[in-house]
This record gives structure tokens, C-alpha cells and sequence, in this order.
């Protein structure tokens, strides 16, 4: 009886030793795209493992508006997976500053991308990078084409005939002009004030300013586009303040509304949901015949977690990211999410292609708070989801949110003179 | 050798027989003493810790007493923590004015002698108490939406509809609302404590009140109450500990910036944000750790003084 057990026991240990050898590394990405669960799980992963037979990869999200905060735990607590969303700019840059994650310098393929692209997510003095550029997001306007040819509208090109369109759709009354809820907060700032402030302060060129000191957040071009939303007030959905993310969402798709404040992001799943035509247009100029500037935001990259036990392997999937395979397959696979490689990528769906067509016309600039000023506590990006909702709410005005705003980055921001 | 046994036998005689070490209540208190340290008592200890020292530059350095004073000194610390501060005494106030009377007044029906249906109340009162709190957050955001919910209509059929508002979305109301939903969820506990303090009213006593002609409102006045005092004093400081600990209904239903602008923002939800960060905003351990001590502090001199002054004054009946 004993000598069975032993036997038994030996040869239980010997199976398991020999099946450890034999399974493949696992390899565990963490995100904040939810929403493209099933596209990673079914289109791109496959097309890895299908190249790297032992290697498994695991797409594992957590929500939006948590990533941040647990992403951060994950890696001071050595929790985290092997590869890493990151967020454009200063968030990792802390965390490769703290030395948990990698520098991408030598991973094959580097060069596929260019200067300007690889800005969001290399060191100050540009010589180290440490997330490999997956794709930027544009910001605009979705618009249902139905309820716009029903009411016999034109997607408008300036402010003021924006406000026109609006009205004519609140008179109607079918549809809700303009779908945007202050609940979330992130809304407030990113669609909403960061999505048609660059046509008020010229893009690039403000956005330097603000950061190089020689521009104040209280100035005209910053006050403005606050003003602006401040006005939106009245086409919203009633009681907007309780309105959350998905609820925007549902909203749009089930087409109650008729314009929805959209990032390229939202393309894949309103494709899916919708039962009627999307169109999209840039943000409105302040006067007719204005240069137009988009938002043209790098919002993902992938890093690797310093503290992974599968390094090489990790490295391997960074190279697949920065082939030009990944590009093609990543941008129309996720259409919304637009490569940053320097390959053209023939985008296939008609509405991605429309946001990308901007870019000839229009000049491209990153969100406004997210490179540097956003680094010291308190952070400007957090203060204006809080503000930019305030402002929409009506509890607090344009000018007095723009100089708490000022006077919180004042409190720890030195720009170097 | 049989000189030294009979040498060492006879001192130990005249000695009295010495008591044996009493190991098995050592014993018998270690497991719980152990779970209990390392969980509870360890982790205080660090956090309290954590509060005294500062990172500078990615490394830990003795600070002092310098984050209590910037917690204090600083504007927009100061005010975040005064703010949360006075959320969490209103919160608890409605949980106070709202939740005691109506335990009180729901055990007092729920013990009259023949209520129909009194186990069907009983129970579909105390079922909300059972749920966890993420439930009860996302189905009451979802009856409160103004664009999914039923509260618009519900209003509009009794004719208030002029009442509605997005209360979770409105800086006015939505503390309000969210400390009515926490009633609602906490109401069960406290009325089962009522009710059976109620119970526990020996019979003779409602007798020798009901001779003496006491009866009704009067009786349940000056005979029930005055009884239950005990078990409000208990309700009461639990309350207190859990409200002034209290986070998942707040971040659950408004996000962990407590929306909107801060004005649901509790302790509980002003410590995790510090401490653990915020969508952009970097945990800070250690100003996470001062906000921790602030509360352990404030929950401890509450308790300290009801224990002193309230409830050994209580008068306890013994029957």
C-alpha cells in the first residue's frame, strides 16, 4: 500500500515537471481598452501566436477610469503583468523613472517610427524611449447621418454655424443636439474642452507656449473655448450631470441623439451598435476660413514590466508591435486607433478613413495638459476633468476655473525660463 | 546518593507544591492574538509609520511632523481634508436623524403582539443589507438616471415631478442622496439590534405598566424607550466607526474624484485617492498615511469621549 503511494506520488511529480517544461510562456498585457477585448483576443493574438508557436498571450483590461490608479499599485507592488498600456507622456515617464519599466531602445524595429511620435513616450532630452508607439486618437464630432438628412443639416464648419445647428435640431425637438454628460468628468475635458480649444489657442504653438511659461491659462485662447462649452449647456440631455460614459454612449447609438463629442476610439463600437449612418467632422474654426487644428492625441503605447520573469519573450511581441504587420493589422482591426509607424496604413473603414483624411488639412496637436504640466501634484489634467465639468454644470465660471486652474499649476510648476 | 535524595526530598516537602505556569490560556488567546496582529494591529503600526516619512527624490527620508503640517498649512490640502471632514459629519448626521428613529420606530412595529406578515417585513427590510455595496451603488444610480430611470416617472405619477433633478449629479444633493441610500442599505442591522431589546422586555414589566394604566404611545415612551437606551448608545458608535470608515457607496456610485467638484468626497474616499492615486495623479503613501492617522486619530478621541461620558452613564436594567 505504501509502495503504491509512493509510486503514485513520484510519478505525479515527474508528470508535472515534465508538463511544466513542455507549457508555454504566458505572457499577460495590461490596458484600459475594454472595449477591445475581443478584438485583441481574436484578431491580433492569434496572428503572434501564430508566428510564436510556445508564446500564449493574455489581453487582461481593467475600465478606463481605473487604469491609472491600478496600474500604479500593480507596479509598486510587483503585481503587474509582463507588458504594459502606457498612457502617453508623464505617467510612464514615472514609472520608467522609478525603474519599473524597461527603456525600448534596442527592441528591432524602433526605427519604423518617427521623432515626433516617439515624443510621448521617450525622456525629456529624447534619447531613451520606454513604451513602443502602438497608436494615436483623433478627436472630432460624430454626427447621425440620418438625423442630420431628416433635418436637412451640414455637418458645420465654424462656430457659430455649430450653434445654428444646434438650434435647429433643439427646435425640432426628435433628437438631442448634443450628447455629452458631465458625470465622468473625463469627458468635460477631453471631448469637450481639449477637442476644440487648439482651433483658439493655434495648436502646437499655444500648447508650447503654456509649457514654456510665456503663456497663462487665464490668457484670452485658454478662457475662450470654455466659454464655449459653457454655451453647450442648453442642447445637452436633461440632466446631463448625471449622464455617465456609457450612457453617452447608449444614447448615441440608439440614436437619440443627433452629434456625439467622439474620439476615433468609439469607431469599432458604434460600428457594432449603430443602425444608422455615422459622419464625422473636425472641431469648428472660430472664423470662417481659419486654419483648423485637430487633436491629434498618441494614446497608446506598450511597455514591458521591469520586474517580468519572461523578458525575452515580452521582447519578442515588442518587436511584433513595431512591425509593419502589427500596423496594418492593429489599424484596421481597431479602426479609430491610427498607427504611429512611419508605413502608410490603407485604413478600410470609411468613417477611420475620414478622421485620418484631417490630417491633411489640419494641423495635429497632442492634448494640451498631458506633456509635463501635468507632473506635480496637482495635476493639471485631473484639475481640468473637474473644472471643465464645473463649467459645463454652470457652478462655476470660464474665468474663475481658469485661474484656479493657473494658480494650481503656479503652486509647483517652474517653467524653465 | 540516596543521602542527597533524602536531602533534596525533604526541602521540597516543607516548600508548599508550586502552582504549574498556566500555558493553555497562552495558548488558547494565540491564534487570535497572532490573526489579529498581523492583520490589524501590524498594518496600523505601518501606516502610522509611513506618515513620518517623506519621499524625496525617489527615496524614503524621516520627516517629522512636516506632512501633518502640510496637510494643515497647505491651501489646497487643507481644504480637501476640512472638506471631506465636514462631508463625512453631515453623512453621518443623516445616517443619525434618519436611521435611529426610524430602526426604533419600524422594531416598535414590528413587535406589536399580532401583526400580520411581521416575518415577511422583517426580512424585506433586512434584505438590503445583505447586498454589497457595488450593487446597491449601480442599481441606485440606475433608478436615480435621468435618462434610464424610473424616479422620473415615479415623480410624475404622484404629481412631484417638478422634484426630480439629477440628484447624483448636482453638488447640492448628491451627498444627501447618497446618505439616504446608505440608510436605506444600513437600516436592517440597527432594527433587528431594536427589535430584539424589544423582545427582551420581560413581559411582567408591560404588565405592571399596562395595570397602572400606561398604554400605547405613553407606555412605548416611558417604558420600551428608556430600555433601548443601551442599544442606541451601541448603534450609535458603530455607526460612527463605519460611516467615518466608509468608502465603497461613495466611490462606487461617484468615481473616486467623489463628483461632483468633491462634494461627496468622504475620508475614506480622500484617503484613497491620496494614497493609492487618481487617473493622472500619483498615490502618495505618505501623505495617503497622514489622511490614515488623521482618521484613526478622530475615530479614537470620538469613541474615547462617548465611552466616558455616555455610555457609562447609561443606566442598564438588569431584569
Amino acid at each position: 500500500m505504501k509502495k503504491n503511494l509512493a509510486f503514485a506520488v513520484i510519478a505525479t511529480l515527474l508528470a508535472g515537471i515534465g508538463a511544466a517544461r513542455a507549457a508555454p510562456v504566458v505572457l499577460t498585457i495590461e490596458s484600459w481598452r475594454n472595449d477591445d477585448l475581443s478584438i485583441w483576443r481574436d484578431k491580433i493574438i492569434p496572428a503572434f501566436e501564430k508566428a510564436h508557436p510556445n508564446i500564449k498571450v493574455r489581453f487582461a483590461p481593467t475600465a478606463p477610469a481605473e487604469y491609472n490608479a491600478v496600474i500604479n499599485s500593480k507596479l509598486d507592488a510587483g503585481t503587474a503583468g509582463d507588458l504594459i498600456a502606457c498612457r502617453p507622456f508623464d505617467v510612464p515617464l514615472r514609472h520608467f523613472e522609478k525603474k519599473q519599466i524597461l527603456s525600448v531602445n534596442d527592441i528591432k524595429g524602433m526605427d519604423n517610427f518617427t521623432a515626433t511620435a516617439k515624443t510621448a513616450w521617450s525622456t525629456d532630452d529624447g534619447k531613451t524611449t520606454f513604451c513602443v508607439p502602438v497608436a494615436a486618437v483623433i478627436h472630432g464630432f460624430m454626427y447621425n447621418k440620418d438625423a442630420f438628412a431628416k433635418l436637412g443639416i451640414t455637418p458645420p464648419t465654424t462656430v457659430d454655424q455649430f450653434f445654428a445647428v444646434l438650434d435647429k435640431i433643439k427646435k425640432d425637438g426628435k433628437y438631442v443636439p448634443l450628447d455629452i454628460g458631465t458625470k465622468d468628468a473625463w469627458e468635460a475635458s477631453q471631448l469637450a474642452y481639449q477637442n476644440i480649444a487648439p482651433a483658439y489657442y493655434k495648436g502646437e504653438a499655444g500648447r508650447k507656449a503654456l509649457i514654456a511659461g510665456s503663456a497663462k491659462l487665464t490668457d484670452a485662447q485658454f478662457v475662450e473655448p470654455m466659454r464655449t462649452i459653457a454655451r453647450w449647456k442648453p442642447y445637452l440631455v436633461d440632466g446631463y450631470q448625471a449622464q455617465t460614459y456609457p450612457d453617452s454612449q447608449n444614447i448615441f447609438t440608439l440614436g437619440r441623439a443627433a452629434i456625439y463629442p467622439a474620439g476615433s476610439w468609439e469607431i469599432a463600437g458604434f460600428a457594432k451598435q449603430a443602425r444608422f449612418k455615422i459622419g464625422a467632422f473636425p472641431p469648428p474654426v472660430v472664423k470662417a476660413g481659419d486654419k483648423c487644428y485637430i487633436n491629434d492625441h498618441p494614446d497608446i503605447g506598450l511597455g514591458v514590466n521591469a520586474r517580468t520573469k519572461n523578458l525575452a519573450q515580452a521582447k519578442l511581441f515588442l518587436e511584433f508591435v513595431a512591425s509593419p504587420q502589427f500596423a496594418t493589422l492593429y489599424t484596421n482591426a481597431v479602426p479609430g486607433f491610427f498607427s504611429l509607424q512611419k508605413t502608410v496604413v490603407n485604413v478600410q473603414d470609411p468613417l477611420a478613413r475620414e478622421y485620418a483624411g484631417w490630417r491633411a488639412n489640419c494641423d495635429s496637436t497632442p492634448r494640451l495638459t498631458h506633456q509635463i504640466v501635468s507632473r506635480g501634484t496637482p495635476n493639471l489634467e485631473d484639475d481640468l476633468w473637474i473644472k471643465a465639468a464645473g463649467v459645463m454644470n454652470g457652478t462655476i465660471t470660464p474665468p474663475a476655473a481658469m485661474g484656479q486652474l493657473q494658480k494650481g499649476l503656479d503652486s509647483w510648476y517652474k517653467p524653465a525660463k | 546518593m540516596s543521602n542527597t535524595a533524602v536531602m533534596s526530598a525533604s526541602p521540597a516537602a516543607a516548600r508548599p507544591a508550586r502552582r504549574p505556569v498556566r500555558w493553555h490560556i497562552a495558548v488558547f488567546l494565540a491564534p487570535a492574538v497572532l490573526v489579529y496582529s498581523a492583520i490589524m494591529v501590524l498594518p496600523l503600526g505601518a501606516t502610522l509609520r509611513l506618515a513620518f516619512f517623506k519621499s524625496v527624490d525617489l527615496q524614503t527620508r524621516y520627516a517629522a511632523l512636516a506632512n501633518f503640517h502640510t496637510l494643515f498649512g497647505d491651501e489646497r490640502w487643507s481644504y480637501h481634508f476640512w472638506n471631506a471632514l465636514l462631508n463625512n459629519a453631515y453623512f453621518f448626521l443623516i445616517h443619525m436623524v434618519l436611521m435611529v428613529p426610524l430602526a426604533i420606530l419600524l422594531a416598535a412595529l414590528l413587535s406589536l403582539p399580532h401583526l400580520r406578515g411581521s416575518a415577511l417585513y422583517r426580512t424585506a427590510i433586512f434584505m438590503p443589507t445583505m447586498l454589497s455595496f457595488v450593487i446597491v451603488a449601480f442599481v441606485w444610480r440606475l433608478i436615480l438616471s435621468p435618462i434610464w430611470g424610473i424616479t422620473p416617472d415615479l415623480l410624475d405619477a404622484l404629481g412631484l415631478g417638478s422634484l426630480f433633478a439629477p440628484y447624483l449629479g448636482k453638488e447640492e444633493y448628491a451627498l444627501t442622496a447618497l446618505g439616504l441610500i446608505s440608510v436605506w442599505k444600513e437600516l436592517g442591522v440597527p432594527m433587528i439590534l431594536m427589535y430584539s431589546a424589544m423582545l427582551a422586555i420581560p413581559h411582567e414589566v408591560i404588565e405592571a405598566a399596562e395595570v397602572d394604566g400606561i398604554v400605547g404611545v405613553r407606555q412605548f415612551l416611558k417604558i420600551k424607550l428608556p430600555l433601548l437606551w443601551p442599544t442606541v448608545g451601541v448603534v450609535t458608535i458603530l455607526t460612527f466607526v463605519s460611516n467615518f470608515n466608509s468608502f465603497d457607496l461613495i466611490y462606487t456610485a461617484q468615481g473616486v474624484s467623489a463628483g461632483p467638484n468633491y462634494s461627496t468626497d468622504i475620508l475614506g474616499t480622500l484617503l484613497y485617492r491620496t494614497f493609492f492615486g487618481a487617473q493622472f495623479q500619483s498615490g502618495d503613501p505618505h501623505m495617503g498615511s497622514v489622511i490614515a492617522t488623521m482618521m484613526f486619530l478622530i475615530i479614537l478621541a470620538v469613541v474615547c469621549v462617548y465611552l466616558y461620558f455616555i455610555q457609562r452613564r447609561l443606566v442598564r436594567y438588569q431584569f
